[in-house]
């Protein structure tokens, strides 16, 4: 197959083709960044979701846990943990998280651990805005089902 | 070697391969927690562990493909490399900053280091691989621009070469990629996009140029095949690399709130991700066949040949295996991923990593026809043992990915097995994923071993 192509037309497929694939995915990134407001529903992002978001991330989360199934396989996705966790209650949510989170790291000896974060009840109701907000992001129906 | 300023790529090569094994290392350590949940807690839980091995991995390649540039760029543009000076700075400054940052992870709590002044100011930290303080990210950047200065200013000042050039381009592409790392916005549906911007684009995108140029380099160093016929190679992979790879990046965004037609637009692009790999697997095995010399280093041709397959298996194979978006639907975040992550970095970018070491480190040290029969002898069997050993552990946290779907994504809500219950169900599987890393770690020993054989005289 190679010997009918030639050094330039080669090199013209990659000049072309590169430029092809720039364009069009720019185009579309464009177009995304437009769209991710109305489907993430930007307009809820709180201060407090906001703040809760910086909690996630000071304190590695992603490092064991998934979130929209991108992160670490360690511990389980909490993208839709308002909804398998709480039934979509928030505020039965916001107490399930406060007692989870002041009894880590449970003793149950070889069960895999979560560090205690020692975070305010301040910071675990931001958290919980986080994740109630990150729950009703429209992404596409996933996970399949409530187990994450 | 034919210029002295070459010789700036050994110290490199060598802190590459101490981190490679300290990645391992901590790999085996997350292996072990998967089965023991107490090993090692909390003195260093499971997501320090993980920085360290997953932000190990990323530095000892950018150490690799800076050693390896600043070996062939003189090479290849046939005169002096600009600043050897400046080359030594770089790297005594990268290595003090990376192991600084290494020993904050471990050392100290990561809240305590994201409330640390730079990253106070402007926040970075807490995403996947780019957890770094905001302070090491903007010395990433002064790195990674000396290191692009240098390289272009030698290449400017001499020969041009496809190779050169191509390297040029993928490490510009690096460099401006590397940029949207500073971008963390409230939303974290834009976060996550504009996160790939950095992962999949460099590594489905300008990592692959850097690949190809250094791939190339060693073929022609090693089978004496003529450049033209090379270049025409080169372009037709980078092409292809480019064409796909970049619309690719819509393989990440099926779930994580960006429009629906990324489904459509990331499986058709990505489905053909693995054609520049099979390329690549084409061009060295036809470069091998029409040699025009015996190169004493066989070794390195070996190294060539197993980037071009692993690289293919791992990116290529396991990639399209659930790029497909209702694949990916039962797939996304289980431990098929991490299978691929596995096999992909390894088999593309630690073993281009191994090719120009093996090719070069010999030269470097004296031996320009490559290390002797008993050095290559031992080196072979380092090469079989840690891809054996990747395949292998590969294998089974493919086995333990398709459990995981089976128990817990294919049921229904009231018949699926949670999460931590499906794990407990595919321990035995762990077990085996652990016992395959400990053969990667003896491979590396193995590896270590080849420069120390003395040959009878």
């Amino acid at each position: 197959m190679t010997e009918r192509i030639t050094k330039n037309m080669a090199r013209n497929i990659y000049f072309g083709g590169g430029l092809f694939a720039i364009l069009l995915f720019t185009g579309l990134t464009v177009d995304t960044v437009q769209k991710i407001p109305k489907l993430s529903h930007d307009d809820k992002i709180t201060e407090s979701v906001a703040l809760g978001k910086k909690v996630w991330e000071n304190n590695n989360c992603v490092g064991c846990h998934t979130i929209m199934g991108e992160g670490a396989y360690y511990a389980p996705e909490l993208g839709n943990a308002f909804p398998r966790l709480a039934a979509g209650d928030e505020q039965a949510f916001k107490t399930y998280l406060a007692g989870w989170m002041a009894a880590q790291p449970l003793q149950t000896p070889n069960r895999r651990k979560m560090p205690q974060f020692n975070l305010t009840p301040e910071q675990v109701n931001n958290l919980a805005d986080f994740l109630i907000w990150t729950s009703r992001v429209n992404n596409q129906e996933w996970p399949p089902n409530i187990k994450g | 070697m034919k210029y002295t300023s070459q010789m700036v790529a050994k110290p490199y090569f060598i802190f590459a391969l101490i981190l490679l094994a300290g990645e391992i290392v901590f790999g085996l350590g997350m292996g072990i927690q998967y089965l023991y949940g107490d090993f090692l807690f909390p003195a260093i839980p499971f997501n320090v562990m993980r920085m360290v091995h997953t932000n190990l991995l990323i530095v000892l390649l950018l150490f690799g493909f800076m050693g390896a540039t600043y070996y062939l760029i003189p090479e290849e543009s046939e005169r002096e490399l600009w600043s050897p000076l400046l080359a030594k700075i770089t790297f005594w400054v990268f290595a003090a900053a990376g192991v600084a940052t290494i020993l904050g992870y471990l050392l100290v709590p990561y809240a305590t280091l994201a409330e640390s002044i730079a990253n106070s100011f402007w926040p970075t930290m807490g995403r996947e691989f780019l957890e770094q303080p905001t302070i090491t990210k903007v010395g990433i950047v002064f790195v990674v621009l000396s290191y692009i200065l240098n390289t272009t200013m030698t290449v400017i000042k001499g020969r041009k070469t496809t190779i050169s050039v191509l390297l040029l381009t993928g490490l510009f592409g690096l460099a401006f990629f590397f940029l949207f790392a500073f971008y963390v916005p409230n939303n974290l549906v834009m976060d996550k996009f504009f996160w790939w911007f950095v992962v999949h684009l460099w590594v489905e995108a300008t990592w692959e140029l850097i690949l190809g140029a250094l791939l190339a380099f060693v073929l022609i160093k090693t089978t004496g095949v003529d450049r033209e016929h090379i270049d025409k190679w080169l372009y037709l992979i980078i092409a292809m690399t480019l064409i796909s790879g970049l619309a690719g990046t819509g393989h990440h965004f099926f779930y994580i709130g960006a429009p629906g037609y990324w489904l459509w637009i990331g499986s058709i692009a990505s489905a053909a991700e693995p054609i520049p790999f099979f390329l690549m697997i084409l061009f060295a095995f036809n470069m091998a066949k029409n040699r025009r010399i015996q190169h004493n280093n066989k070794i390195a041709l070996t190294w060539a040949k197993g980037t071009a397959v692993v690289g293919f298996l791992g990116a290529g194979v396991w990639g399209f295996l659930h790029t497909l978006a209702p694949i990916n639907y039962y797939t996304h975040g289980t431990q098929l991923t991490a299978a691929h992550g596995h096999l992909s970095f390894f088999g593309a970018y630690v073993m281009i990593c191994f090719t120009m070491i093996s090719y070069a480190m010999p030269i470097l040290r004296g031996r320009p026809h490559g290390n002797g029969p008993k050095s290559q002898k031992v080196e072979l069997t380092s090469f079989w043992m840690m891809v054996i050993g990747m395949i292998g552990l590969t294998l089974a946290l493919t086995a333990a990915g398709i459990m995981q779907i089976e128990m817990q994504r294919l049921p229904d809500s009231a018949h699926a097995l949670g999460f931590m219950e499906t794990q407990a169900a595919i321990k035995t599987v762990y077990a085996v994923r652990l016992a395959f890393g400990v053969i990667v770690l003896a491979g590396l020993f193995t590896y270590f071993y080849s420069f120390f054989v003395k040959e009878a005289k």
